[in-house]
């Protein structure tokens, strides 16, 4: 089955004032699948992932040169940077709730688009918790501080907060790294159920992770990709002798 | 051994320095409560004059035996809150273009406007009140002098702005870097960004500014003195009224005054200290159990 492309780089090159951060980039992500960018640590994934909803532009000294093509529109050039991170949300690393109530963290999002009635906010807010397995957990105490919240419900009050946008794509910057295992494979479980909805990209440090729940995996190293491909074929029979030494725990 | 003793002992001896500095503030405050109460309850105690009339009378005239100052705690309280008013939001706005365009050269240049303001001594608070505002005042009012509230409040506004801006400020820049990039991931502009996350998680530190900027508006003497009229008698019925605060009349009159009257002006003085000490846990209590939801 052919699947659409979501996103699509072309020549993507990143800087950090003198520093590239990124070179020649090229990658097309699909839809509704789960793609994770593994690699060792300063080689640039997070910068990547960081293009695809503009989060970069909040660095002063960044410079982008070449194309992102999400949906055949290139996100680099003069666009409605609110309208793209509302159709391409963003999970952290570290859970990072506002303090403020449960309800109030998802309803946040759509009450900055505007979205008033309080009705329709009521089930948006209860539909994003059920989606992201919280519902259970939090309904009976929805107004109560988000910051009371365990490590992996406010990561997985961050994944609901971000569902709440209605989003086409959702990033995820290594989102388990500050999770203890539990809280880790629940997040993993959520993710498989997300992806039927929704196109996730997801950076980690964590091998295993990637091969339990990604479709389609890339190596980064020093801001290049050396491989990308079908996850189960970068694991078992990588065709760089990088990407070998890498997996098999050589290094990084 | 004999190094390891010296150590200890040395250690000590610092220690003990360190809590002698510490000392200096808390009998200093204690000292300063003390003599005002002191004195300033003596009349009362004594009955040479009756607090009732002290605290509900509406005139100020030692020389027919007349000290009432509730004229003046209005005009202090008003005087502080108009300030508070046009002062506070001014300060917080300021603050935020501050904190939120720390790397532009206008934000530079502003904090570094704001710091200066805050080393100016108030006596030119005063001087500039009384050479600019009060003849601006005296255009605009009905009344024959251009020294009032008015002309007091902006005075105060202006001299609380180094305050709550720099206390502001720095809860602004506190507020993790996270909560921002959470918002703008959100598709929530800078605005609401600003407005909708980071002002609340800054609220306490905010807060306390704007107390500090009331302690500041309420215990101010020099700069207001020359502003605010001084009259003797009357409840301020308008912005263009004559104001007397409490700390006015102490600094216009201690240096002269003798027996009963200078006693009751150490009894202003207690009102004033009263007055502080309400402001400080009545906000207080307000930080409190806003932040402790």
């Amino acid at each position: 089955m052919d699947k659409k492309i979501k996103f699509n780089t072309k020549n993507l090159d990143l800087f950090y004032g003198d520093f590239q951060a990124l070179k020649s980039i090229n990658l097309e992500i699909c839809e509704k699948e789960v793609t994770a960018f593994i690699g060792p640590s300063g080689c640039g994934k997070s910068t990547f992932l960081r293009c695809l909803n503009r989060m970069n532009d909040l660095i002063e000294s960044v410079r982008i040169e070449g194309e992102i093509l999400f949906d055949g529109q290139d996100i680099n050039g003069d666009i409605d940077v609110i309208n793209l991170r509302t159709r391409v949300g963003m999970v952290f690393q570290k859970p990072n709730p506002f303090p403020m109530s449960i309800y109030e963290n998802i309803a946040y999002g759509p009450k900055c688009q505007g979205l008033k009635d309080k009705t329709q906010l009521d089930k948006l807010v209860k539909e994003s918790l059920i989606k992201a397995a919280l519902w259970e957990e939090v309904k009976d105490r929805l107004n109560k501080s988000a910051l009371g919240l365990s490590g992996g419900q406010q990561q997985r009050l961050c994944i609901a907060r971000t569902i709440a946008m209605q989003p086409e794509v959702i990033l995820m910057d290594e989102p388990t790294s500050a999770l203890d295992p539990i809280a880790t494979a629940k997040i993993e479980d959520l993710m498989s159920k997300l992806k039927k909805d929704y196109t996730i990209i997801i950076v980690t440090h964590s091998m295993q992770q990637a091969g339990r729940i990604s479709d389609k995996t890339a190596f980064f190293l020093m801001g290049e990709v050396v491989e990308y491909g079908e996850t189960p074929v970068i694991f078992t029979n990588p065709a760089d002798k990088r990407t070998e030494d890498y997996i098999t725990g050589r290094f990084g | 051994m004999e190094a390891i003793k010296r150590k200890k002992l040395r250690e000590r001896i610092i220690e003990n320095i360190f809590l002698l500095c510490a000392c200096v503030a808390v009998i200093s405050l204690l000292a300063i409560t003390f003599f005002v109460f002191y004195n300033g309850l003596a009349p009362f105690v004594s009955n040479s004059y009756s607090l009732w009339s002290f605290l509900t009378g509406v005139e100020w005239r030692p020389g027919s035996n007349m000290y009432g100052i509730f004229y003046m705690i209005v005009g202090s309280v008003l005087a502080t809150f108009g300030a508070i008013l046009i002062g506070v939001p001014v300060a917080i706005l300021t603050a935020v273009f501050i904190a939120e365009m720390a790397g532009s050269r206008a934000g530079k240049v502003i904090r570094f406007a704001v710091e200066l303001l805050a080393g100016i001594p108030s006596v030119l608070y005063g001087v500039f009140g009384l050479g600019i505002i009060v003849p601006y005042v005296l255009k605009i009012s009905p009344m024959a002098q251009g020294e009032s509230l008015l002309a007091t409040v902006f005075v105060l506004a202006i001299m609380i702005l180094p305050t709550v801006v720099s206390i502001s400020e720095t809860s602004l820049s506190a507020v993790p870097k996270e909560y921002r990039e959470g918002s703008y991931a959100l598709g929530a502009s800078k605005i609401q960004t600003i407005f909708r996350v980071v002002l609340p998680a800054a609220k306490s530190g905010i807060m306390t500014g704007v107390i500090l900027g009331i302690g500041r508006a309420i215990g101010e003497t020099m700069a207001v003195m020359l502003v605010c009229g001084n009259p003797i008698a009357g409840i301020p019925t308008s912005l263009f009224s004559q104001i007397r605060p409490l700390t006015t009349n102490i600094a216009l009159e201690m240096g002269y005054a003798s027996g009963v009257h200078q006693e009751l002006l150490y009894s202003t003085g207690v009102v004033l200290f009263v007055f502080i000490m309400i402001i400080n846990f009545a906000v207080n209590r307000i930080v409190k159990t806003k932040v402790g939801n």
